[in-house]
């Protein structure tokens, strides 16, 4: 069982048609072409409305995920003879599927375990075209892969489902271009694209877990679905490169201290509060394993050195115990990879631990870029923290109300009204 | 106890407009309500789903013609309920999920010998 599992409800039908949904679009997409991927998903629609009828009244079937596999074959036989002279379908299969000698047997090698599961990461491969934003590129992953619709995927990303739509319906246009899913062996450029995966599940990932979004159940979601996204590379020979394990290393030691983030009455909880008796150990345990694992070959990708921050907090008994010097190091190692003020910030924090809120504010004062955090609730809520540890409860208590006006979701609100509130209690 | 029919109708508008995971939910509040009757020993026989489409002859020329019939009437399937009485029956077939989407049970005391 994958590492995701670790954050679902251990029930293995949950999210079924979700995934199985996404890895049948892939399968057909190889059989008809890219070009016909609107018609890929209409199969796939109509087998998991079948489903949907059939089980209600019988039950699931033994093995769901097998009975929706051969739904959706015949469905996709019953549409490649119908229209075959209408339609072209995938060039290379082209010829195979037109004789009858070849017609099953192409099929049936198309529908085999091992071909479906290549599709599905030669379809994730597909989604990160270059010639797609990022946004793009994460949208189309959770909306083909992941079976999100067009609404859920605005959801997911607090947009509208018209500008969601647009920017799916768009970025479909451009894979509609492409001859047929990516090619994962002997392909040039399968190293850039595989960073370029590497980097949609981490934002995926990441706007589960710092997203604004306020619906809690759709972060735990968008986490989990990286999850499952970065294992399935981890289980392909070629995917599985150290900056894949540590990427998957980084989810699962972020992910083992999700059940502590939110407290029993729904606050947020900061990692110094957090009761470290809440982690889970099983993600804490793989997350190590797989850390270790990636420390092979000459590259350390951020990935890397984000796991291994993550590692040093998961390890420490308390917060006080955290080795807050070799964090440090890290985060100077990671801003020389990838600057950016938000990892800045962090690196301050993580000084203001070490040596003190007041060396923590000089820190903060140095931040190269720091007006991009105008905008970023956590930047006067670190001051603020700062400030107070410092005793001048007015300044924190200013920057705390600048935080509250940013506040992006109710959960952060309240976090800040209660940090306001203690500036006013110890004054 | 006595046995009725509940034909399931309508109830069908928008589903291929849903994304799996609501199609599951739909399936999963299926299987549950289906799976409570048959538990108080209510559920006679699970019944089955029926094809969207299908030939109506009428008449006597007996002209054959194509589905579909009207979205709303549409029987989606039935199944076989055993209840104390009509009103029972009734009562039972309120936890139907098909009536969250729209649709309908028509539930129809089967005639005695």
């Amino acid at each position: 069982m994958g590492p995701a599992a670790n954050l679902s409800s251990g029930d293995p039908v949950e999210h079924l048609f979700r995934h199985e949904s996404g890895r049948l679009v892939a399968a057909l997409t190889r059989v008809f072409g890219f070009h016909n991927l609107a018609l890929a998903e209409d199969v796939v629609q109509d087998a998991l409305c079948r489903a949907l009828e059939v089980w209600k009244h019988h039950g699931m079937p033994d093995n769901p995920s097998a009975w929706l596999l051969t739904t959706a074959k015949n469905h996709a036989v019953d549409v490649l003879r119908r229209e075959r002279t209408a339609r072209t379908f995938a060039p290379e299969l082209t010829r195979l599927l037109e004789s009858e000698w070849t017609f099953r047997p192409t099929i049936e090698a198309a529908f085999g375990v091992h071909a479906i599961q290549d599709d599905e990461l030669r379809m994730m491969f597909s989604c990160v075209d270059p010639r797609l934003t990022e946004e793009a590129q994460v949208a189309l992953i959770l909306h083909i892969l992941c079976g999100f619709s067009v609404n859920e995927v605005s959801n997911a990303f607090l947009c509208s489902a018209a500008a969601a739509e647009k920017r799916i319906t768009r970025a479909k246009k451009v894979l509609a271009t492409a001859p047929n899913l990516f090619e994962l062996a002997g392909t040039q450029d399968f190293r850039s694209r595989l960073t370029a995966v590497h980097r949609a599940l981490y934002l995926l990932f990441n706007e589960g877990y710092h997203g604004a979004n306020s619906k809690t159940a759709v972060r735990v979601e968008l986490c989990r679905e990286a999850m499952r996204l970065a294992t399935l590379l981890h289980e392909h020979p070629l995917a599985a490169t150290p900056a894949t394990l540590a990427l998957l290393a980084l989810m699962c030691l972020h992910a083992a201290r999700m059940p502590a983030r939110v407290d029993e009455s729904g606050s947020l909880s900061l990692l110094p509060d957090q009761d470290r008796s809440q982690w889970n150990k099983q993600l804490i345990a793989q997350g190590q394993k797989l850390l270790e694992d990636s420390a092979t070959g000459d590259e350390v990708s951020e990935y890397h050195i984000e796991a291994a921050i993550a590692w040093c907090h998961a390890s420490a008994p308390t917060a006080r115990e955290t080795n807050w010097a070799q964090i440090i190091a890290l985060y100077d190692t990671l801003l020389t990879i990838r600057p950016s003020p938000v990892i800045a910030l962090n690196r301050a924090i993580a000084i203001a631990q070490h040596a003190g809120p007041e060396a923590g504010l000089t820190a903060i004062q140095t931040i190269a870029g720091s007006e991009r955090l105008s905008t970023y609730p956590f930047y006067p809520m670190a001051l603020g923290e700062l400030e107070l540890q410092c005793g001048r409860h007015g300044i924190a208590c200013r920057h705390f109300t600048t935080a509250l006006q940013l506040a992006r979701n109710p959960t952060e609100q309240r976090f800040m009204e209660s940090r306001i509130n203690a500036c006013r209690c110890r004054r | 106890m006595s046995e009725f029919l509940y034909i399931y109708r309508g109830g069908v508008r928008d589903i291929r407009k849903q994304s799996p995971e609501e199609m599951q939910q739909v399936m999963q509040k299926w299987m549950t309500w289906m799976q409570g009757l048959a538990e108080k020993g209510h559920l006679k026989d699970r019944g089955h789903p029926l094809e969207p489409d299908g030939k109506l002859v009428s008449g006597t020329g007996k002209n054959v013609t194509d589905g579909p019939y009207a979205e709303k009437d549409l029987v989606g399937g039935f199944s076989l309920i055993e209840a104390k009485d009509l009103s029972q029956a009734a009562e039972l077939s309120k936890g139907c999920p098909i009536l969250e989407r729209g649709g309908a049970v028509e539930v129809r005391p089967i005639m005695q010998m």
